[in-house]
């Protein structure tokens, strides 16, 4: 597999820019390095997604660039173009209904022309197999709780052996319970294989928990307002959250995050 | 995009399209909007070009080609010189009093029929998707006469009034009854239990609780059944002329074929969709102007 | 193992039979039947001239051995079959089309927006007037009726499509065609079977009226016969052969609509 390192280089992104001009991005920098677990926080609708789109190529930039491995992934007037090399799991999820658990798994290799439909499928069962999900592979999705649903996603994501994992608040919607569930089981998949993972979140407890770099965004227009090392050792399990280390990390990401959000919520504005 | 719009605004500032510099010069009058949009846009080319296309095409086949099966249909030229004619061959165009007369009348019969079926309607859906007990004894007979086309009440119709108005008004009342009762029925059962409980928290009486609740609730789904409901009561309103008019559009279409006075057919049935669409158009600009509420999902 | 199976399904029925619900229901199919008969037998002024049920049911009795009212289903089948088919093969691809090319829907959709607010049955005369057969413009006619709802319940089904699901595939890889029939066609299908839905619907009712109109074969004319021949119980016997084929013929989409959504199945 390869690195996976992503530069962002003053990536800046404005909507509408003939008619009331929103700015999303505005001069943001990161450097993430290969197999980095990297979360983002920060208030609601601060440009976290926008930063997320742009990596996965769903759009392009107002200015600056992104590279990865040192290749221009986007910059400006360049087209936008997703690959199978970073692969996004969505928000709400986009597991595809019409589809079982095993045709969603074993999509992106076919589409690619990479595995032939045996080869795919043995893999796939294999996959599933490790994820526990062997169970539910001829069922459509919405027949299959929303633990497993994201379970199948990254199972579909991790298909492709991504570079990057790009994750979009994708345990939002969870109970605590099944929450803790999903971490362990993506901290597993990721000690795996060690891609780099891009990972979008509210939950500090999560961040924290997950991350091996945290960054706090500003409110809109996103730039990074702070970056917090994660020094806690690998595999991580739940005991780590009663350690005087990571209540201190949690202090500091806590402080930084609550400024922004007060000024978030003191401008009003409308989640988008 | 050649420069940076980053340059052009403040760093960090979002700003209302006033306060942006403008940099062309101020032309006195400038279409806004989607209109703008559309109009600067490829699409009003290709849309014209499509039209055009079908006029052309037309044209080559009925009254150049002269194609076996079309050369009987009166042409595009044909069609628009009588519509424009101030002495038109037939008697109908744009400058006879006849040809409104039949629109004046085909709009007052769906108006009528209209009115009857939206009062009778969505009283009586409201009324169905609130009181269980009302919708177990009502729904069981509306299913049972739901299924039959209202076109086939036609010759029931005919025999059950005693005029040939009443009857046209009752079949296209019919046609927009059903639309209207069953979707303000489902905009009652759309509306979320849990602002019943909220209001009966708050202590809302009944009829608090229909005028607050049901009413606003059912608003969107009830405009949609009108908008579908006016679509058939213009449809059975042309059977009804075709089969027992007098006057009206639907009548004229039929008259015309029997009389061989083919462009008229054509004129009768561009009319009949012209009025038809502006009358949903007025229902959709009644529905967006009573439901502000409504926030436009992105 | 079956035989809990079966006590639970009796169980089910046997509380559905006690249900209040089911109890209104009867009652109200009853009341509608008497008070009909009622109408009839007093002469109600209006409601009384509509043939009592006894009547009808008399009649429905006398008609099902004839053969010229099977000979009525059989044409109006025909006629709903092929025009619907037509239909189906010709506005699913234009639908699809117009769903996936913008300048394709720019040149073709404002040609479209011209033609549907025209009632179908406007269309009866310049139909018969082009067909060279009463039976072709009679198919053109119900053709015409679903046609329109066709092509617009695809268009209105590929716009509805979630991003997320475009994304999700080009970001897993996927290319032009993958998008085309992994994506776009399964997720629009189910909005082409509302189409198809409710375009039977109006089918039915268009052929009903183009048969009074224009032919003399079809449950349509054999409901106008009763008229015009005076025998008015036959109109009422018309009217629910029509209202039950019309519901025979939805629930076969339906039913046919499941076979290719097997995802939307009750969850």
């Amino acid at each position: 597999m390869g690195l996976g390192a992503i530069s962002v280089r003053g990536a800046t992104k404005i909507y509408n820019p003939d008619e009331a001009a929103i700015v999303a991005l505005d001069g943001c920098s990161m450097e993430i390095g290969p197999g980095e677990f990297c979360v983002l926080v920060g208030p609601s609708g601060c440009g976290k997604t926008t930063l997320l789109n742009a990596i996965a190529g769903f759009h392009d930039l107002t200015g600056g660039t992104i590279l990865l491995d040192g290749e221009e992934l986007s910059s400006p007037g360049k087209p936008a173009k997703p690959g199978a090399d970073r692969i996004v799991v969505f928000q709400n999820g986009a597991l595809f209904p019409w589809m079982t658990i095993l045709e969603n798994v074993t999509f992106g290799p076919l589409a690619q022309g990479r595995l032939a439909p045996d080869q795919a499928k043995k893999e796939a069962l294999d996959m599933l197999e490790t994820m526990g999900l062997s169970g539910i592979a001829s069922d459509y999705p919405g027949r299959v709780s929303s633990g497993m649903r994201r379970r199948a996603e990254i199972a579909r994501a991790m298909m492709n052996r991504p570079k990057v994992l790009l994750l979009d608040e994708p345990f939002r919607a969870m109970d605590a319970l099944t929450k803790t569930m999903a971490h362990q089981f993506l901290l597993e998949v990721y000690d795996r294989t060690k891609p780099t993972v891009f990972f979008i979140t509210h939950d500090l407890d999560e961040a924290i928990f997950l991350a091996s770099k945290v960054y706090v965004m500003t409110t809109r227009p996103a730039a990074i307002k702070k970056v917090l090392e994660v020094d806690l050792p690998r595999p991580r399990n739940y005991k780590l959250l009663a350690s005087p280390q990571y209540q201190a990390l949690r202090q500091e990401c806590q402080e930084a995050v609550r400024e922004e959000a007060l000024k978030a919520f003191t401008a009003g504005e409308r989640e988008m | 995009m050649t420069d940076n719009p980053s340059d052009i605004l403040p760093a960090g500032k979002s700003l209302p399209l006033a306060e942006v510099p403008l940099t062309e010069p101020q032309i006195p009058f400038r279409v806004k909007g989607p209109l703008a949009k559309w109009l600067t846009g490829t699409a009003p080319w290709l849309n014209l070009s499509g039209i055009l296309g079908f006029l052309v095409l037309w044209h080559l086949l009925t009254t150049v080609l002269k194609v076996p099966l079309f050369s009987k249909l009166p042409g595009p030229l044909e069609t628009i010189g009588e519509w424009f004619s101030r002495e038109p061959t037939y008697g109908i165009s744009l400058f006879t009093v006849e040809y409104y007369k039949h629109i004046g009348l085909s709009c007052l019969r769906v108006f009528l029929a209209f009115v009857l079926a939206t009062g009778l309607g969505v009283p009586l859906g409201l009324l169905m998707g609130w009181k269980k007990t009302f919708c177990d004894y009502t729904f069981p007979v509306l299913e049972l006469l739901r299924p039959i086309p209202m076109l086939a009440w036609v010759p029931l119709a005919i025999l059950m009034w005693p005029g040939r108005e009443t009857s046209i008004v009752f079949l296209t009342f019919l046609g927009s009854f059903f639309a209207t009762l069953l979707n303000s029925w489902l905009g009652v059962k759309s509306i979320d239990r849990g602002y019943f409980r909220a209001a009966a928290c708050l202590g809302a009486s009944e009829s608090q609780l229909f005028r607050k609740i049901v009413w606003p609730g059912a608003m969107p789904f009830v405009f949609t059944g009108l908008q579908i409901s006016m679509g058939y009561a213009w449809f059975s309103l042309v059977a009804g002329e075709m089969l027992a008019g007098e006057y009206g559009l639907g009548y004229l279409i039929w008259d015309s074929y029997i009389l061989v006075q083919y462009p008229v057919i054509i004129i009768a049935m561009f009319t009949l969709g012209v009025v038809g669409s502006l009358s949903s158009l007025a229902i959709r600009l009644v529905g967006n102007f009573l439901i502000k509420w409504k926030v436009k999902e992105a | 193992m079956i035989r809990l199976a079966i006590n639970r399904q009796l169980k089910k029925i046997a509380k559905t039979v006690r249900s209040k619900t089911l109890r209104r229901g009867v009652i109200s199919i009853a009341g509608f039947f008497i008070i009909w008969e009622l109408c009839a037998r007093f002469k109600v002024p209006v409601l009384g001239t509509v043939p009592s049920p006894t009547e009808v049911l008399r009649c429905l009795a006398d008609q099902i051995t004839e053969a010229y009212y099977w000979h009525s289903w059989g044409s109006s089948m025909v006629r709903i079959l092929t025009g619907f088919a037509i239909a189906q093969l010709l506005g699913v691809p234009l639908g699809l089309l117009l769903g996936f090319s913008r300048k394709a829907r720019e040149i073709i959709f404002p040609l479209i927006e011209l033609m549907r607010p025209v009632p179908p049955l406007a269309w009866v005369p310049v139909s018969v007037i082009f067909w060279p057969s009463a039976e072709m413009s009679m198919i053109f006619v119900t053709f015409l009726g679903a046609f329109f709802t066709v092509v617009l319940n695809i268009v209105e089904g590929i716009a509805a499509i979630d991003e997320r699901y475009l994304r999700a595939a080009s970001s897993l890889g996927a290319g032009k065609s993958d998008i085309f029939w992994h994506v776009m066609l399964p997720a629009s299908l189910p909005s082409v079977l509302v189409g198809m839905t409710v375009g039977m619907g109006i089918t039915w009712c268009v052929v009903v009226a183009a048969e009074m109109i224009a032919t003399n074969t079809g449950l349509g004319y054999l409901t106008w016969r009763g008229y015009v021949a005076g025998e008015f119980p036959m109109i009422v016997v018309g009217m629910l052969s029509i209202g039950l084929a019309g519901y025979l013929s939805s629930g076969l989409i339906r039913r046919i609509g499941l076979i290719f959504t097997p995802w939307l199945e009750s969850r």
